[in-house]
């Protein structure tokens, strides 16, 4: 969520931009977590929990993406991928990720802990 | 365009003429250049709602049912304001009165009627309207502002309505009527008086056995004096003494008339070419004045001049409701006590109830209600159905026990609390709050604010039945939305249209071009275009992965816990100890967590992790089952000739062949299929979309069953003789499916949409047209790929697909 970005974030490289295709989601994963990185079609790429906020779950991987949203691929939930905001008529909320582009190289901002933990694990 | 349309005219843009054309659209959109006349000068607009709109609980601008960009749309012409005058039906030209003309090759007229207006002395005084459409509606809307007391003469549904609304517009307002009931054409005298004591309560007054004898005044009305000898002051009289078919036109051209226009049951009639609907026909003796046999007419004509095969039309069995708010008065059938019938009757003075079945010997002739009107459905559809009275039907509809009732009516009682949609888990109370603050008229608006009806469907019937409930008649008048998804207002045809004739070969293009609103789609159109385009362009479209439903694209289903499915081919559900064997050792090596027979004849592994789908393809090395896609999932069939001592014919080989020749192939929906040996019909062939029943002669296909959300029973499509003709049969009548259905529409929808008769006319009768299709079905499956080899040949693809990136 937003509040992540104010705080010190490391960044670390999750792969290329060709590693990324338009309207697909692609998962990354750090220990259990899931994370997906959805490119849209003009080019903009996003990250954000790979989990549904519906009530039962599933991932958001395989979701079909319309302009700068994601359609749930299990329950058909509209979901913003800047904000990760659950549209209307369904509510709720998914966490996003920062995303830096430098060159070719993508980089997701992890918050201390976040990026501690994966030190620990390495 | 180099093919020369046929030109067909139609005379009144009233809600007959309109409801044909749309028809015609749906089924020809190619066949004709249309002109329309109408005497009034506005675009077509709902005649009903006039009582709305006096009533004040609608505008004018809500009412129009097809707005001028619609005629444009469609390449209607349309001449408002215009009236015909004449008819030369040897030459076939119309003549209007402001000079215009225009040959037709096929003539609709749909001239409605024109109320009676009484012809006693003093009729042609100012301030005497009848009330027809909206140039009355205005006139009774200015001069509530103006005078005080009117006069309605006819006790009847349009005399009631139109009191009720110039008392809104607070009028002071005294019904006359000759008989002693009111609505005595629909209502029986025990009915009628509840009916007449609580429009007094609301404020009418009533004048019953009256005949006026004069309308006496200057230049404008003054009051009316009766037969009687008595008199009754008045400034404004509107006549509602019932309406005569508009048929001046018709018999001055020389086309039989009696009552109305005379046409036979495919609304032909005595002039060649020329057809009438509406109120202005007579058919088999009757004029009709209410709009459900239009609509039946209408659906009728319409297949007879797109040269779709349709059954005649044989009439229409009337009810009433009438559009009074607090007041609910229905009828239907045969209402009135006669001593050959035998009448059932609860009349409830303290709760204003009253009901009423009519019986002739057991069957249900007709129905009364008052009060309470939440039977009325079943009551119409039972005297509909000449359906019989059992002790059930009894004690529902009197109240003794009650507990079996029809979604219909169950709305109105069901409690706030229970839930409607169970996939999404909302109430009645939360769909019923939604249309009343959002002011919803149409079930995607109900869909969309609410949620409920987006799953399964299963329960849009009930969230239809909620709106009519909260609408009343404003919903059964209620247009239905023609877009495909709320990214387009383009319907499925228009879309498809579009695509061929601007040649449009990728999703983004087709967005782009035709304007959608939403620039990507949504996953409603996003999978629909992309099976379009596939279905028009077989040989040029590449398919598009990311317009496909995850588990299409994944070649699996996914699980809620974003595990896959994995179903390898069985064709005819039979398989061998060798492959059962791999089957269970790749099972135990990728350890799925169940493995289920599924019930068409399979096995399911469940619980396949993403990235090892490539993994347990390999290992299987057999054919994707496609129980995940929009194509032919399984044949399931019966022990059959080769075992069974009642077989006579070889299911099983049957059901081989069949999977084998058309498995793979795209089509809108999931298809099915079952093969029995003999008419025990063990692989159960009545709920799929193609059953096959094995006799001593040959085979029977039957088509369009359904076991899903909307069960329904397969129809008898053909009997063939051989196996190569079955075969041919099946193909011609799946190509014909994959061009005409929508995207998502099942055979049972499709069928019934159609009709069978239909089908049978293009697929069965038509031999050369059944070989075209066959053909064509075979040059699509001869470029078809087996998914999961394809997709491990391409392996960067597949990498892309199921492995995650991992963070180390
Ligand atoms: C106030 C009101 C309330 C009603 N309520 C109900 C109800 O609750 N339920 C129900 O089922 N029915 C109701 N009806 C009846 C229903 O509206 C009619 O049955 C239906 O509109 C008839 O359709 P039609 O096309 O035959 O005629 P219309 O809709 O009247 O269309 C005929 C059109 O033809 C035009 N026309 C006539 N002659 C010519 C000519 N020579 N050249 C060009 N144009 C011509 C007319 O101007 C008119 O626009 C109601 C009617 C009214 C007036
Ligand atoms: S349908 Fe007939 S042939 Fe097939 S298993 Fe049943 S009884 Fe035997
Ligand atoms: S019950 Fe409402 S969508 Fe399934």
């Amino acid at each position: 969520m937003t509040t992540q970005v104010n705080k010190d974030l490391t960044y670390i490289k999750i792969g290329t931009l060709e590693d990324f295709r338009e309207r697909m989601g692609r998962v990354i994963r750090l220990n259990e977590k899931e994370i997906v990185v959805f490119r849209t079609t003009d080019g903009t790429l996003y990250a954000l929990d790979n989990r549904s906020p519906h009530r039962r779950g599933g991932p958001l991987a395989e979701g079909m993406v319309s302009g700068h949203f994601v359609l749930d691929p299990l329950y058909d939930w509209k979901i913003a991928l800047d904000t990760g905001q659950v549209q209307a008529p369904d509510t709720g909320m998914v966490p996003t990720y920062p995303l830096k582009i430098e060159g070719e190289d993508v980089q997701l901002g992890l918050t201390l802990e976040q990026a501690g933990q994966l030190a620990l694990e390495r | 365009m180099g093919i020369t349309r046929q030109k067909l005219v139609l005379i009144g843009n009233g809600m007959a003429g309109i409801n044909t054309l749309e028809h015609i659209l749906k089924l020809s959109p190619e066949q004709y250049d249309i002109t329309v006349f109408g005497s009034e000068p506005h675009p077509n607009y709902n005649r009903i709602m006039l009582s709305y709109v006096l009533e004040g609980s609608k505008t004018m601008d809500d009412i129009i049912l097809n707005s001028w960009t619609w005629y444009e749309e469609h390449q209607i012409t349309l001449h408002t304001g215009t009236t015909i005058t004449s008819i030369d039906t040897q030459q076939k030209i119309v003549f209007a009165d402001n000079g215009l003309f225009a040959a037709y090759d096929c003539l609709i007229i749909a001239t409605g009627s024109n109320p009676i207006i009484l012809p006693v002395p003093g009729h042609q005084k100012q301030g005497v309207v009848g009330f027809r459409d909206i140039s009355d509606c205005s006139v009774m809307l200015e001069t509530a502002k103006q005078y005080r007391n009117a006069a309605v003469i006819g006790g009847g549904l349009l005399g009631l309505e139109a009191a009720k609304g110039l008392l809104n517009l607070g009028m002071n307002v005294t019904v006359i009527h000759l008989m002693a009931d009111l609505m005595e054409r629909q209502l029986d005298p025990s009915a009628s008086a509840m009916l007449k004591a609580e429009l007094e309560r609301q404020g009418l007054h009533f004048l019953m056995e009256k005949q006026t004898a004069e309308i006496y005044g200057g230049e404008r009305v003054e009051g009316l004096a009766f037969s009687d000898g008595t008199k009754l002051e008045s400034d404004f009289i509107v006549m509602a003494a019932g309406i005569r078919p508009n048929t001046a036109l018709a018999s001055a051209s020389g086309i039989e008339v009696k009552r109305g226009i005379v046409v036979d049951d495919y609304m032909q009639t005595s002039a060649e070419g020329v057809y009438a609907v509406g109120e202005c026909a007579e058919h088999r003796g009757v004029c009709y004045g209410l709009v459900a046999p239009l609509f039946e007419q209408g659906a009728v004509l319409a297949k007879q001049l797109c040269g779709v095969q349709t059954k005649p039309y044989e009439g229409t069995q009337l009810s009433t409701k009438l559009k009074i708010s607090g007041v609910d008065v229905f009828s239907t059938g045969v209402f009135l006590d006669q001593p050959e019938l035998t009448v059932i009757r609860k009349q409830d003075d303290w709760k204003q109830q009253y009901k009423k079945l009519l019986l002739k010997g057991d069957t249900i002739v007709g129905g009364v209600l008052y009060g309470d009107v939440s039977d009325s459905s079943r009551i119409q559809q039972w005297v509909r159905e000449g359906a019989a009275m059992t002790d059930a039907i009894y004690a529902e509809l009197m109240g003794t026990a009650g507990t079996a009732l029809s979604a219909a009516d169950r709305v109105a009682q069901m409690a706030d609390d229970e839930i409607v949609c169970g996939c999404n888990g909302v109430s009645k109370g939360s769909i019923v709050k939604a249309i009343k603050d959002n002011s919803l008229t149409t079930v995607d608006e109900v869909k969309a604010c609410t949620g409920a009806g987006r799953s399964c469907g299963g329960c849009v019937p009930t969230v239809s039945h909620l709106l009519q409930y909260v609408l009343g008649d404003e919903y059964a008048g209620q247009k239905t939305k023609t877009g495909i998804c709320g990214c387009t207002d383009l319907s499925r045809d228009e879309i498809v249209a579009a695509i061929k004739e601007k040649h449009l070969t990728t999703v983004k293009e087709v967005m782009h071009v035709l304007e959608w609103h939403q620039s990507e789609g949504c996953s409603k159109c996003r999978p629909a275009v992309n099976y379009y385009l596939g279905m028009l362009w077989p040989q040029a479209h590449e398919d598009e992965k990311d317009s496909r439903f995850v588990n299409e694209r994944m070649n699996a289903n996914i699980q809620k816990d974003g595990t896959y499915t994995v179903v390898p081919r069985m064709y005819g559900g039979v398989t061998t100890p060798e492959d059962l064997k791999k089957i269970a050792d790749v099972a135990v090596k990728y350890e799925v967590k169940m493995v289920k027979v599924t019930g068409g004849q399979r096995l399911d592994l469940i619980g396949v992790a993403k990235e090892d789908l490539p993994l347990v393809w390999k290992e299987l090395d057999m054919p994707s089952g496609y129980a995940y896609a929009k194509a032919l999932r399984t044949v399931k069939t019966c022990v059959g000739q080769q075992f069974c001592r009642f077989g006579t014919q070889d299911s099983i080989g049957m059901g081989i062949r069949l999977e084998k020749t058309f498995e793979r192939i795209d089509m809108p929906a999931k298809f099915k299929m079952a093969v029995n040996g003999c008419p025990r019909n063990c692989a159960e062939s009545c709920t799929k979309d193609i059953g096959i029943v094995g006799n001593d002669g040959g085979w029977e296909m039957f088509v369009g069953g359904n076991g899903g959300i909307k069960p329904r029973i397969a129809e008898l499509l053909c009997k063939v003789k051989t196996d190569e003709e079955l075969v041919q049969m099946v193909g011609a009548f799946t190509q014909y499916y994959r061009l005409t259905a929508n995207y998502l529409e099942r055979t049972s929808e499709w069928v019934e949409r159609l009709g069978i008769e239909a089908i049978k006319a293009e697929v069965v009768d038509n031999m050369d047209r059944r070989r075209e299709l066959y053909q064509d079905i075979l040059a699509v499956l001869a470029e078809l790929q087996e998914p999961w080899s394809a997709a491990l040949e391409e392996q960067g693809e597949s990498s892309y697909l199921f492995e995650a990136i991992q963070l180390k």
